[in-house]
């Protein structure tokens, strides 16, 4: 290989190599643009909708308050969203934790259920035959029509808010763990027999991570509904947390807190959205895209 | 017992469902050790079925397979098979992709050790080294069948069973490619029965060619020997009369007395 880069030893280096001098001009202008072109437009979008919104909302007949009102009234929320009063009278930061933590345990229970059960329907016709059509029709049930039940079932708020997320995410994470295992290639299942890998190792070498692109999908779509289901979930339910904060704010007429609250929602939501995204692009090791 | 071949197909039949008519019909093959056999056919004439039933994947509806003296029937090792789309897995880096096939076939008989020491070597044979932390999807299409090849070799097969492992390939890489199935098979000796469409590729590789007919019902039209000396060079062998016959002789009884279905109609 060394040979071929040999340069006759007349020739000066200089000739054969461009300018050094011309290259950190480029870099600084070319570096930043990439990042700019991704931020500056939905920036100048969020800051156009403000405007259009604080002159819609400024006439004498609006009934909702614009941008320069919410930040009049909400401003130690949006500034300060750690501080405990006490009570209900928490900052934001306290609500969404609340909110979060329902979440938390919502979904875990969901994303291990449901990839089990996945798993089971995936790989046996009988328990899809039988499983499937039930499926169908549950998961069609909005997550507020199963909380009457879930308070009657477990007489308490904190369980029922639990269960309403636990029966809203459970779904795609069934199906989608399911169509994966499915469409787990023949030529996987031909090198799995070729080097006799059986039983557990079979499972957990070859099928899992074959269907673990499918299967974050089914958790990223299980976390949004999630997070939809635990809000409208809270308002009902009472007590700290980030649903209840908007209903409560609703009862005072704080609407500029409702504003404020949805933003962050809605911000958190995205997180969650992200994080569930990046964690598929880890597990697989980038054969999910993100 | 020396009589006995060291792959013995005996009178396999192939069919699927309830058709009545047989993919493959009667096919009689005895390979021996150290030989390297092709088979080749019209698409759809159950070549890949043929490699399939010896590989275990496919019970033969009759007949049957005996390798080394040991019956054929499910899936293993000592018949590694390299996939036409080369089937790594797409998780795995080159390296694991075979070291989970050394792992999982040579683990009673290689330390941990040893078997990293195994992996590098077959990762070198295949020279893929340079490679070998890089994932299937980052990597081109002959360096993937490179893996293939190199993790069914890792497995240390009886016979080493080829799928149309060149087919999607362009031209130039095949070339390189079959040079160093050609250098594997002269260092190692390995047995090895190839599926292909191609007739240059038959000839140049094989010992024998198989020849099927068209399918269903499909049957061994015709054995060749190519008597060809190894190694084999290329560029020589395309003005070598011994070459230009053995090539002739498979595209007659391809393209003129068994010429594809298809196409005859057309």
């Amino acid at each position: 290989m060394n040979a071929t880069v040999q340069t006759p030893v007349a020739a000066p280096p200089s000739v054969t190599r461009p300018a050094p001098s011309s290259m950190p001009a480029l870099t600084l202008g070319a570096r930043l643009r990439p990042y700019a072109e991704r931020v500056l437009p939905p920036l100048a979008v969020v800051l156009a909708l403000m405007g259009l919104w604080e002159v819609v909302a400024s006439g004498p007949g609006a009934t909702l308050p614009p941008p320069s009102k919410v930040w009049a009234d909400a401003h130690d929320l949006i500034v300060d969203p750690f501080f405990d009063r006490g009570g209900l009278d928490k900052g934001l930061f306290w609500h969404l934790l609340a909110s979060l933590q329902r979440v938390a345990v919502g979904f875990a229970l969901s994303a291990v259920i449901g990839i089990a059960v996945g798993l089971l329907i995936g790989t046996s016709k009988l328990a899809m035959r039988g499983l499937d059509p039930i499926f169908q029709v549950l998961r069609t049930v909005p997550p507020l029509a199963w909380l009457p039940l879930s308070l009657a079932a477990f007489r308490e708020a904190q369980p029922s808010a639990i269960f309403v997320i636990f029966i809203t995410s459970v779904w795609p994470i069934i199906i989608n763990t399911a169509v994966g295992v499915r469409n787990v290639p023949a030529d996987y299942r031909n090198v799995a027999a070729v080097i006799r890998l059986r039983g557990p190792a079979y499972w957990w070498r070859i099928i899992l991570p074959a269907a673990a692109p499918y299967i974050f999908t089914g958790l990223r779509i299980g976390v949004g509904l999630s997070w939809l289901a635990i809000i409208a979930a809270e308002m009902l339910i009472g007590g700290v947390g980030i649903g209840f904060f908007i209903w409560d704010a609703w009862n005072s007429s704080n609407l500029s807190d409702i504003i404020v609250a949805l933003a962050y929602v809605g911000l958190v939501g995205f997180a969650l959205d992200r994080l569930m995204a990046l964690a598929g692009h880890l597990v697989t090791r980038g054969t999910a895209t993100v | 017992m020396a009589m006995q071949p060291f792959l013995d197909i005996s009178d396999v039949t192939v069919a699927f469902g309830r058709s009545r008519v047989p993919v493959l019909n009667g096919i009689d093959l005895k390979v021996a050790r150290g030989e390297y056999v092709s088979v080749i056919g019209h698409s759809g004439c159950g070549k890949s079925t043929l490699l399939n039933v010896v590989a275990g994947l496919l019970p033969a509806s009759g007949g049957g397979v005996v390798l080394d003296g040991k019956e054929v029937s499910d899936p293993g090792p000592d018949r590694a098979v390299v996939f036409q789309n080369h089937s790594l897995l797409p998780w795995l880096t080159c390296y694991e992709n075979i070291r989970l096939a050394v792992d999982q076939t040579l683990s009673k008989s290689l330390s941990r050790a040893e078997r990293h020491e195994w992996t590098m070597e077959n990762l070198a044979l295949v020279r893929m080294t340079h490679a070998k932390d890089r994932r299937p999807n980052e990597i081109s299409g002959g360096m993937k069948q490179r893996i293939g090849i190199g993790r069914a070799l890792a497995m240390k097969p009886k016979v080493l069973l080829l799928d149309e492992p060149f087919g999607a390939l362009d031209a130039l890489t095949r070339a390189h490619l079959q040079d160093q199935v050609m250098a594997i098979h002269a260092e190692l000796g390995t047995t090895v029965m190839m599926i292909t469409h191609d007739v240059d590729e038959a000839v140049l590789l094989s010992d024998r060619i198989v020849m099927l007919t068209n399918g269903p019902n499909a049957r061994i039209g015709e054995i060749l020997e190519v008597g060809l000396a190894r190694p084999r060079d290329r560029l020589a062998l395309v003005a070598d009369p011994r070459f230009i016959a053995a090539r002739a002789a498979v595209l007659e009884f391809l393209h003129h007395r068994h010429a594809a279905p298809g196409l005859a109609a057309a």
